[in-house]
Formats: structure tokens, C-alpha cells, sequence
């Protein structure tokens, strides 16, 4: 029992020290910009970047209307297969999961040769259709945790009994879809839109071969050409994913110690 | 009678037309643009069907992508796997304090999404040139990194730059699995007289074998897929398969489009197979979870 627990310290100090040295490392060169000295100049170059603001700023607003679209798609369906086409969930379920077995790469190859400006629906014939495919494709590569995460808070509740109820009490489908089934499932909606975000806001495949300035192309050009800044952004992007998974976990908590009313 | 089927037909109409959208969604964002790839793989630039595309990879620059490909996800999910249960059998049966469980789990949700360009940054920061730990080990133990063949642009390097989100992702799937194992089976096979060694390998590594092989496929498939860390971190110049892909799309450096749907198609191929196993031993796997 005893070497158990020493084997068992061993593992975690280990396992501690892989996954924290590289973030002290990572710190400690971002303070390295000015020779024999530590400071933020890296930070201060960083945020005073005309291009970091702009492709920073570029990609929140992907990320929210990609979080918003995604919603709009997966809420609605995950609620109606429950509902009417319990036959038909094992292939939404299938489709929800291809994003997980078909790299990224290879559906944005599909969709430059499938959406070029030459083709039937040419999104990439501009920058605003090229701005809605490359929306659509951070949702697809978001659908499986999406989906996912809102399913599951629909298995909670009684999803038969609540419209039967709203439509005893006369609701039309727009009442019982914003008023009754979305806030019982608000707890999955948001875990899925902070998984969303931390995606959306790194993503570098997509944006980068459809040629958008979002954030992750922008923090690969800055890494080719610069020294001090990218230890400084790469302390920025962790501390949003960490900020996106802590609201997360905030949120999952949160509904659990509060669960619906029977 | 027909008044009823009219119903019925008007009631299914409307029940298909409720996941019509995800259905729209999927043919134009999933599956048209996968079948495109698929399809083209197997014809010839004047639309002929044709297995040359095919053929095509398997000349010494197309192979050796695949071959240094298959190295490094073979190698950082084995890795990721086997460290990444041994972290999670700490916090399971390891009697450590509560505390440790909990900010284990937490920080492996945050790990194993910090991929991509940052965590190619923090790698540099650390192993590169003049990273902390290169020159910290230079400083206080005399060892010059870089003279012993290692370099973080290479196999070693981007293994172990994988693992930092490898090593989460096992951790989070495989501590349900080690929740799992009842108390009962340890003692049942303690009373049967049986060693700890006979307990692990007889009883608890066989229930446990398809959850740890079939996470293990799933991290292969996520590294072989991933290209922004090995991007930023060696350039153009490391010939996994999705960077050598990633030039065919900007600049068809393969001079045949065709041959590039042959390679998208490899990928699929690999990560599908690996994808499809892990789903069937999860199936296996759940039955002793229930």
C-alpha cells in the first residue's frame, strides 16, 4: 500500500512538472524583450499591434456568431429527433461525430474546390461569402461538442411532456422552442459555447486556407517574424481557453447543484 | 381511410422537415465536400475513373510523409496514453488527496485544448534554442541540449510537444473507466488468494484493455490530423502528411489536383479505421461500466 502511494506521487510530481515547466518557460521568455532585465514590453508591443487588435476583434465575432448559428442549428434538431424522429438518432448522432474522424484540412480542401468562385454557390467569390463558409465551417468543426453537450442536458428533462403541456396552454412552436426548451437546456448550451470559443479563437487551419486575418494566421506570421511576442500571446491564448473551460465548469456545476424541477 | 392517410403523409412531412436544416447542413458542409475529395481521388484530370491517384502515393516523397506521420502519432499517442493513465490511476486508487484529483481533471480540460499555434510557441520557449530548460541545463548541470542530436524541429520534438495535449486527453477519458472498477472485483480476487500483480494483470488490465486501446486510437487519429503546432513550430520544412497536403492546397506542389484528393483521401482512410475501432471497443468497453 505504502509504494503505491509513493508510485502515486511520483506519477502526479511527474506529470506536474511536464505540464507546468513549459508555462513557466513560456513566461519567463516573454519577459525577456529588454537585454538583463524582465518587463512586459513584450505585452505592451503585443497589445499595442494594430494587426492583433484587428484579427483578435475579427475572430470574437466569428466565434459569437458562430456560437449563435451553431446554437440556432443544433438546438432545434438535438430537441426535434428527441421528439419525432427518435429513429432517425443514431445517424444525426453519426453525423454530429465525422467532424472528430475527417481532419479539419480535408473539409477545407472539399469546400475550396466544392464553393470556388467558379461553382454553383461560389462563397469564396468574396470576402463576405467567404467570411459565411469559413462561419460554417468553424460550426462544423464545433458540432460535435455542441451537439453533444446540448443532448445531454435534453436527456434531463422530459421533452414530450413539456410541449404537450405548452401546447395545451395554446404556445405556438417559436413560444415553446425560446420559452420552454432552451432555458431548460441552457446549461448545455453554454458548456457548448465556451468549448465553441476556445476553438474559434485558436482555429488556424480554416481561417489560414480560406485566407481570413483571424487570430490563429495572425499568431503564425508573428511567429515566424518576431522573437518576444509569441511567448507573450501563446500566455494570452492560454489564459482564454483556461478562462473558456473555468466558465465551462462554473456553468456544469452550477446546473448540477441546481436540477430541474419535477 | 384516405382522409386519415392524408394525415399521416402530412404528419411525416413535417416531422422530416424539422431536421431539415441539419440535414441541409451536413450534405453541404460534411458530406458533399468529403465525397468531392473521395471521388476525385479516383479520377483522372479529364474526369476518367482511374486508380493512378491511388498508385500516385505510393512513390518514396508520398510514403515517407505518411511513414514520418504515422511516427509521430504512433509515438505521442502511445506516450499520451501511457503516461496519461498512470496520472489518472494516481488520482483514482492512489490515495492522494482529494484536492490533486480535482485540479488534475480541471487543468486536463484546459490542456487538452491548448493546441495549435500557442502551444508550439511555449515549446520553443522551452526546449528551443534558447529556451529555459535548454539553458537551464546548460547553466547549472553543463549539458549542451543541442550537441546531443536533440532538436525540438524533429521526431523527438514534435512527439513531445504533442503529448502536452495527448496526455490530458487520456487522463479525461480514461479516469471514468478507473472510477469504474469495483471494489468488489479487487476483493473477491483477494480472497480467491490472488496477488496484486495477478489482480491487475488477470482482472482489472482485461476490463480495462478495450477503454486504454481504444483511447489510444483516438489520440493516433487526433495527432495525425493536427497541423498548426508542427506548422508553426518546423515551418514547411517537416513533411508530415496534413503539411505536405497543406501545400498542395496553396500551391499544388504535387502538380496533379488529382493526386492531392488521393492524399486527402489516405487521411481519411487512417483516421476513419482508427475512429471506427475506438467507437466499437468504447461499445465493449461500456458494458462494464453500466
Amino acid at each position: 500500500m505504502k509504494t503505491q502511494k509513493i508510485g502515486a506521487w511520483i506519477a502526479i510530481l511527474f506529470g506536474a512538472s511536464y505540464f507546468i515547466i513549459p508555462l513557466i518557460a513560456t513566461f519567463e521568455f516573454s519577459l525577456r524583450m529588454r537585454r538583463g532585465e524582465y518587463t512586459f514590453d513584450a505585452y505592451r508591443s503585443v497589445f499595442s499591434d494594430v494587426q492583433f487588435r484587428e484579427s483578435f476583434s475579427y475572430s470574437i465575432v466569428m466565434a459569437i456568431l458562430t456560437i449563435v448559428f451553431g446554437i440556432l442549428l443544433v438546438v432545434p434538431t438535438a430537441y426535434w429527433v428527441r421528439l419525432r424522429l427518435p429513429q432517425m438518432r443514431p445517424v444525426v448522432e453519426f453525423i454530429t461525430l465525422m467532424p472528430l474522424v475527417i481532419p479539419a484540412i480535408v473539409i477545407v480542401f472539399g469546400y475550396l474546390r466544392l464553393y470556388n468562385s467558379s461553382s454553383f454557390i461560389p462563397f469564396t467569390g468574396s470576402a463576405r461569402g467567404t467570411d459565411l463558409l469559413l462561419m460554417f465551417s468553424f460550426m462544423t468543426l464545433s458540432l460535435p461538442y455542441m451537439y453533444r453537450s446540448v443532448d445531454t442536458a435534453m436527456r434531463t428533462i422530459d421533452v414530450a411532456t413539456l410541449t404537450e403541456a405548452a401546447q395545451s396552454l395554446g404556445a405556438s412552436w417559436p413560444t415553446i422552442m425560446f420559452k420552454c426548451i432552451f432555458p431548460n437546456v441552457m446549461s448545455g448550451v453554454l458548456s457548448g459555447a465556451f468549448i465553441t470559443f476556445a476553438i474559434v479563437i485558436g482555429e488556424f487551419t480554416m481561417p489560414s486556407l480560406l485566407n481570413r486575418p483571424a487570430f490563429g494566421p495572425y499568431l503564425q506570421l508573428i511567429g515566424a517574424n518576431r522573437a518576444y511576442e509569441p511567448p507573450a500571446l501563446a500566455i494570452i491564448a492560454f489564459a482564454i481557453t483556461w478562462a473558456s473551460m473555468a466558465l465551462l465548469q462554473l456553468v456544469s456545476r452550477f446546473s448540477k447543484s441546481a436540477p430541474s424541477k419535477p | 381511410m384516405s382522409a386519415k392517410q392524408a394525415i399521416d403523409l402530412k404528419k411525416t412531412a413535417i416531422d422530416w422537415l424539422g431536421i431539415l436544416p441539419f440535414l441541409l447542413f451536413a450534405v453541404m458542409f460534411l458530406i458533399a465536400p468529403t465525397l468531392y475529395l473521395v471521388t476525385g481521388a479516383f479520377l483522372n484530370p479529364a474526369g476518367e475513373f482511374t486508380f493512378d491517384n491511388i498508385s500516385g502515393l505510393f512513390t518514396d516523397k508520398i510514403l515517407a510523409s505518411y511513414w514520418i506521420s504515422i511516427k509521430v502519432s504512433l509515438a505521442s499517442s502511445l506516450g499520451g496514453a501511457f503516461i496519461g493513465f498512470f496520472l489518472a490511476w494516481a488520482v483514482v486508487l492512489g490515495g492522494l488527496p482529494s484536492w490533486i484529483r480535482s485540479s488534475l481533471l480541471t487543468f486536463s480540460g484546459v490542456a487538452s485544448n491548448f493546441a495549435g499555434v500557442p502551444l508550439a510557441f511555449a515549446f520553443l520557449a522551452t526546449l528551443g534554442r534558447t529556451g529555459l530548460v535548454t539553458l537551464l541545463l546548460r547553466d547549472w548541470f553543463g549539458i549542451n541540449l543541442y550537441a546531443t542530436g536533440f532538436n525540438l524541429l524533429s521526431f523527438i520534438g514534435l512527439t513531445i510537444t504533442y503529448m502536452y495535449f495527448q496526455i490530458p486527453l487520456m487522463v479525461l477519458i480514461i479516469t471514468p473507466a478507473l472510477d469504474g472498477l469495483k471494489k468488489e472485483w479487487r476483493e473477491a480476487a483477494e480472497i480467491l488468494g490472488a496477488t496484486n500483480t495477478q489482480y491487475w494483470t488477470k482482472v482489472a488490465l482485461p476490463i480495462l484493455f478495450p477503454s486504454i486501446l481504444g483511447t489510444t486510437l483516438l489520440l493516433f487519429a487526433n495527432a495525425f490530423g493536427a497541423i498548426a503546432t508542427a506548422y508553426s513550430l518546423t515551418g514547411s520544412t517537416f513533411n508530415i502528411v496534413p503539411i505536405q497536403l497543406y501545400a498542395q492546397i496553396r500551391g499544388d506542389v504535387l502538380h496533379n489536383p488529382n493526386l492531392g484528393y488521393a492524399l486527402a483521401l489516405g487521411m481519411i482512410v487512417i483516421t476513419g479505421i482508427s475512429n471506427l475501432i475506438y467507437i466499437w471497443l468504447r461499445m465493449r468497453a461500456e458494458r462494464w461500466q453500466k
